[in-house]
C-alpha cells in the first residue's frame, strides 16, 4: 500500500519533471527569480508571527519616544528597529511583515471570489448559449463599464459611514475582499466563455453527450479541465491586481485601518511624513509592493508565453 | 437466415439551421421599411430511411448534402426541425435526457476526427471508464476494468496503454479507442461517421477490418457516413445516396453499383476512378450545387438534371419502390420517360 502511495508520487514527480512547462521554467532566469521572490514574500508573510521582532497590531507596544527613527545605516539609527519606526514609534519592519500578509491576503481571496464567480457564470454562460447567454455577457459588460476603483469607492465609502468606523476597521478585510472579488469576475467570466465556445465544438463533448452524461458532468468533467491554461494566466495577473487595487483604496484612506496596516495602508500612513525629512515611512512599503508586483506580473508573462504553444521565443 | 427488422427509422425528417444571427443582425431596412429576414440553411429536407437490424447502411453524398445531420440529428445531438426518429418502433426524437438513457446505451457514434473525439486530459483508461461507469454505478471498479480490458483487447490495443494520454498515441491508434469507447456499453446500433476518412489508407483498411469483425462477433448494426465509394463497395450492404439534403436513391449495394436509376447516383458512380477498361464515360454535370439556404423548387436536382422536364420544377419526387429491395426518388423513372 505505501508502496503504491510512493510509486504515485515518484509518477507525479517524474511527470513534472518531464514536462514542458518545468523545463521552460528550469530554463528561465526571470522565471525562477520572479518565483523566488514571490515564494519568499509568502513564506516571509506566513511566518510574520514568528520572525517579526514587535506586534505591529498591539498598541501597547509602541512607545512614542521611538518614532521616527531612521532604517540602519543613518546616524541616528537604533539598533532595535532595523528598518526605522513610524511616526507612532511602530517597528516598520514588523509593520511591513503584517501588511504584505495582508495585501496577499487580500490578493489571493479576492481573486478566489473572481474565480469562482467568474468561472461559474462563464461556463454556464458558453454551455447553454442563446438568451441566457446574450443576458449573462451584458451584465459582465455592465459591469466592467464600471472601473473597479470607482465601485469599490463608492460601496467601501458607503459601508464605512453606515457602519461607524470601529466596525468598519474590524470587517475592513472582509468588506475589500467582497468588493473586489465582485468587481472583477467579468474578467473571468469572458475568458472561461471562450473557452467553452471553443472546446463545446470539440467531438469529445458529443462523444460525452452521445453517452448521454448529464449537462453539468459534461460542463465539470470535460470542459472545465480544458480551461485551466488560461485560467492559471489570468489568476496571477488578477492577484496582482487586486493588491494594486486594496493599495489604492489604502491610499485613499478606504482599505485597510492604521491600526492593521496593509502594505497600502503604510504607504499612506506615512505620506505625511515624506517632506519632513522622514522617507523611509512611505517609501520602504513602497519599494516592497512594487518588487511583489513586478514578480507576479513576470511570472505570470512567463506562463502566458509557456502555456500558449503558438509564442516560442 | 438475416432479419429484416427496423432498428432505427426517421420519417420526413427536416432540420433547418438559423444562420442570420442575433435579432439586431436580422433586422434590415429596405424601401424605407424595416424588415425581418430569417435565412435558413436547410440542412436535412424530409429524409426517411430505414436502417434494418444487423445491416451496414452507407450513406454517401458530397459534402455538405446532409450526410453527418442525419447521423447528428438521428443519435439526438441536433434536435429535428420536425419529423420522427424511432428505435425498435419507439418514437425518440422528443424525449428527455433521462428518458433516452436507455437508447443510448443500444445507439453509439464514432467520429470522424480522432483527435478531437478524445479529450486531451483524460487518459485512455478513464475515456473508457466513463460510459461503462456512468450506465452500470452498480458495478465494482474491478468489474469495471475488467470490461476496459476486455473490450481494448478486442479493438486491439494492449491494456498497459490504458495509462496514456490521447496525444501521446498514433491517429489509427486513436480511432481504435473511439471504437472502444462506443462499444463499452455494448450497443446494437452504430452511426460512424466517416470514421476512416482522417486516416491514411493502410490504416483505413485495419479499421475497416476491425468494424467488420466488431460486427459480426456482436451482431451490430452500422449508419456508416462516408464519401468514399470503394469503401462502400466493400464494406456496405445497402446504399443510399443523399443530395442537398434527400434522399435519392436507396437498395442493395450489388443493385446500386451494378445499375443505378437515379440521375445523381449515375453522375456520382461514373466519377469514380476505374483502372483498364473504360466501361462507362464519366457523366458531367451541368452549373454547382446550389445552396442550401436557397433550395430549388421541386426536385433538388432539376436545375442540374440532364433528362429534367416541367414537372422536376414544380413537384418534389417522392422515394418510391422500384424493386423489392431498392428505392428511387424520380419524376423520370415513376413515370419512365428515360
Amino acid at each position: 500500500m505505501t508502496e503504491q502511495v510512493l510509486l504515485v508520487r515518484r509518477n507525479i514527480w517524474h511527470r513534472v519533471q518531464n514536462s514542458a512547462m518545468y523545463y521552460s521554467f528550469v530554463h528561465n532566469r526571470t522565471a525562477m527569480v520572479s518565483a523566488a521572490i514571490v515564494f519568499t514574500y509568502v513564506l516571509l508573510a506566513v511566518l510574520a508571527p514568528l520572525i517579526a521582532p514587535y506586534n505591529p497590531w498591539d498598541l501597547t507596544q509602541f512607545d512614542i519616544m521611538d518614532s521616527e527613527i531612521p532604517p540602519i545605516g543613518s546616524v541616528e539609527a537604533d539598533s532595535r528597529f532595523m528598518l526605522g519606526t513610524d511616526a507612532m514609534g511602530r517597528d516598520m519592519l514588523s509593520a511591513m511583515l503584517y501588511g504584505t500578509g495582508i495585501s496577499i491576503l487580500i490578493g489571493v481571496f479576492a481573486t478566489c471570489l473572481q474565480l469562482v464567480l467568474g468561472v461559474s457564470i462563464g461556463l454556464i454562460a458558453g454551455y447553454f448559449g442563446g438568451r441566457l447567454d446574450s443576458f449573462l455577457m451584458r451584465v459582465a459588460d455592465i459591469q466592467l463599464s464600471f472601473t473597479t476603483l470607482m465601485v469599490a469607492i463608492v460601496v467601501l465609502a458607503l459601508f464605512q459611514a453606515t457602519v461607524g468606523l470601529r466596525l468598519y476597521e474590524e470587517f475592513a478585510i472582509v468588506a475589500i475582499v467582497l468588493v473586489i472579488g465582485l468587481a472583477e469576475w467579468p474578467q473571468y467570466a469572458r475568458t472561461v466563455r471562450a473557452c467553452v465556445l471553443a472546446a463545446k465544438k470539440q467531438e469529445y463533448v458529443d462523444a460525452a453527450r452521445v453517452i448521454g452524461l448529464h449537462p453539468f458532468t459534461i460542463i465539470y468533467r470535460h470542459i472545465l479541465p480544458n480551461t485551466f491554461s488560461p485560467l492559471l494566466v489570468i489568476s496571477t495577473v488578477q492577484v496582482a491586481n487586486a493588491i494594486i487595487t486594496e493599495a489604492s483604496l489604502s491610499f485613499l484612506g478606504l482599505g485597510m485601518p492604521v491600526t492593521k496596516p496593509s502594505l497600502g495602508s503604510l504607504i499612506q500612513n506615512g505620506f505625511h511624513y515624506v517632506f519632513s525629512g522622514s522617507w523611509w515611512i512611505t517609501t520602504l512599503p513602497a519599494i516592497t509592493l512594487v518588487i511583489l508586483i513586478v514578480a507576479i506580473n513576470l511570472l505570470g508573462d512567463w506562463l502566458r508565453d509557456v502555456l500558449n504553444p503558438k509564442i516560442y521565443n | 437466415m438475416r432479419n429484416e427488422m427496423t432498428l432505427v427509422r426517421t420519417q420526413k425528417l427536416f432540420k433547418y439551421f438559423n444562420v442570420s444571427g442575433g435579432l439586431l443582425d436580422q433586422l434590415s431596412v429596405q424601401n424605407g421599411r424595416l424588415k425581418r429576414q430569417v435565412d435558413l440553411v436547410k440542412a436535412l429536407n424530409g429524409i426517411d430511411l430505414s436502417v434494418h437490424s444487423g445491416e451496414v447502411l452507407c450513406l454517401v453524398g458530397e459534402s455538405g448534402c446532409g450526410k453527418t445531420t442525419v447521423g447528428r440529428t438521428i443519435m439526438g445531438l441536433l434536435p429535428p426541425s420536425s419529423g420522427e426518429i424511432s428505435y425498435r418502433g419507439e418514437r425518440i426524437d422528443h424525449l428527455s435526457r433521462s428518458r433516452l438513457l436507455p437508447y443510448r446505451q443500444k445507439m453509439q457514434m464514432i467520429f470522424q476526427n480522432s483527435y478531437a473525439s478524445l479529450n486531451p486530459r483524460k487518459t485512455v483508461s478513464a475515456t473508457l471508464l466513463e460510459p461503462v461507469r456512468f450506465h452500470n454505478p452498480r458495478h465494482s471498479t474491478a468489474e469495471l476494468k475488467e470490461k476496459v480490458k476486455e473490450v481494448m483487447e478486442s479493438v486491439g490495443i494492449d491494456p498497459k496503454w490504458g495509462a496514456r494520454y490521447s496525444h501521446e498515441i498514433s491517429g489509427g491508434q486513436r480511432q481504435r479507442i473511439s471504437i472502444a469507447r462506443a462499444l463499452m456499453v455494448d450497443p446494437e446500433f452504430i452511426v460512424a461517421d466517416e470514421p476512416i476518412s482522417a486516416l491514411d489508407v493502410s490504416i483505413q483498411a485495419q479499421i475497416l477490418n476491425l468494424l467488420g469483425d466488431a460486427r459480426e462477433q456482436r451482431g451490430l448494426t452500422y449508419l456508416f457516413i462516408t464519401h468514399d465509394l470503394s469503401v462502400v463497395e466493400h464494406f456496405g450492404t445497402r446504399v443510399a445516396v443523399m443530395y442537398l439534403g434527400r434522399i435519392c436513391e436507396v437498395g442493395k449495394t450489388s443493385e446500386i453499383f451494378g445499375a443505378p436509376r437515379h440521375p445523381y447516383t449515375q453522375a456520382l458512380l461514373s466519377a469514380i476512378p476505374k483502372l483498364g477498361k473504360q466501361k462507362s464515360p464519366h457523366i458531367r454535370m451541368r452549373g454547382e450545387v446550389p445552396t442550401a439556404i436557397d433550395l430549388p423548387s421541386g426536385c433538388v436536382f432539376h436545375n442540374r438534371c440532364a433528362h429534367a422536364k416541367e414537372i422536376c420544377k414544380t413537384d418534389v419526387p417522392e422515394l418510391k419502390n422500384e424493386s423489392s429491395e431498392a428505392q428511387v426518388a424520380c419524376h423520370g423513372i415513376e413515370h419512365s420517360w428515360f
